[in-house]
């Protein structure tokens, strides 16, 4: 794999568990990365994406993703987010970028209250953003999810925000891009971003899905994304 | 002083713990059970005397933390 320059920094709190995944995939992919531990009040500043990988922060306690918000570094991000700095929460870090508000809405507990792991098919909804701009709308991508708590929850005048602005990413859907119920989430929805497009949040691993021999390539067009 | 809060998802959004248990009562022929909600109480002990300080401050660490006001709902009771 040719040496590419964008830098990612993955953060690390008490509790992740995807951490290495995280590097691995974006290092297969031939970028550089960095691990930022929690307690750090500033990120490296030579980087191009922060990631908010998936786990289970400080136990999942209270609700998820609700005190690893509170980490020094998560002002570091918030900061980095509103001054137009990328960044990609997966799983675990998609409830804490909804928790930090840098995200709209809440991911409550999955409708039938099992920890769900499986390959799901999911539906490119829109694809003009730094995260999906290598993936086609209406596209159907096949990336695993592993969640107990997913089921995306935004309030009606919300979602017609969301909606309208072009800030729905991805639907749980059917083989032939239909939306189905995997968890409970508000018209299906797997993952969004902030207004102004450069928070992303999903459910699914796209770290997961690097390798044919792993049931899937899908996820290499999302990390790749962000190299534009 | 201690601080009772109690937290609940909103009406509207749907609570599938609470909607579990409902038809676990109901098959067990509790048949005039209407609704469950269930949320969950945090008791919090404060050095303080005076109970409008507390309430405030009760209040403040809701909002920022105790409860998601997204999804949820919190009352506060102070003994």
């Amino acid at each position: 794999m040719q040496e590419k320059t964008l830098k990612v920094a993955v953060l690390r709190f008490p509790g992740t568990n995807c951490e290495f995944d995280t590097q691995y995939a974006f290092e297969k992919l031939g970028y550089t990365t960095e691990l930022v531990w929690h307690e750090n009040e500033a990120l490296p500043t030579d980087i191009d994406l922060v990631v908010v990988p998936g786990g289970f922060s400080y136990g999942d306690y209270l609700r998820s993703g609700s005190i690893a918000r509170f980490s020094p570094v998560m002002k570091a991000v918030t900061a980095y987010a509103n001054d137009g700095g990328k960044v990609l929460g997966i799983c675990n870090g998609f409830q804490i970028l909804t928790e930090a508000g840098l995200l709209p809405g809440a991911l409550k507990r999955n409708n039938n209250l099992h920890f769900i792991s499986k390959h799901q098919n999911l539906c490119v909804v829109n694809s003009d953003n730094a995260f999906l701009n290598k993936c086609e709308n209406g596209e159907v991508l096949n990336i695993p999810i592993a969640h107990a708590d997913g089921n995306y929850y935004i309030d009606d005048e919300g979602f017609k925000k969301i909606e309208t602005n072009g800030q729905i990413l991805l639907r749980y859907c059917d083989d032939k891009g239909k939306p189905v119920v995997v968890n409970g989430s508000v018209t299906s929805i797997a993952g969004v971003c902030n207004e102004s497009k450069n928070v992303f949040g999903l459910m699914p691993h796209p770290e997961r899905a690097l390798e044919a021999i792993l049931g899937s390539v899908d996820g290499v067009r999302m990390l790749e994304g962000f190299d534009v | 002083m201690t601080a009772v809060v109690n937290v609940f998802l909103k009406d509207g959004v749907l609570d599938p713990q609470g909607k579990a248990a409902h038809h676990a009562l109901d098959s067990l022929g509790f048949s005039s059970v209407g609704d469950v909600r269930i949320g969950k109480q945090i008791i919090i002990k404060l050095d303080t005397t005076d109970k409008a300080k507390a309430e405030t401050e009760v209040k403040e660490m809701c909002e920022t933390l105790l409860a998601n006001t997204v999804i949820e709902d919190y009352t506060i009771e102070i003994n």
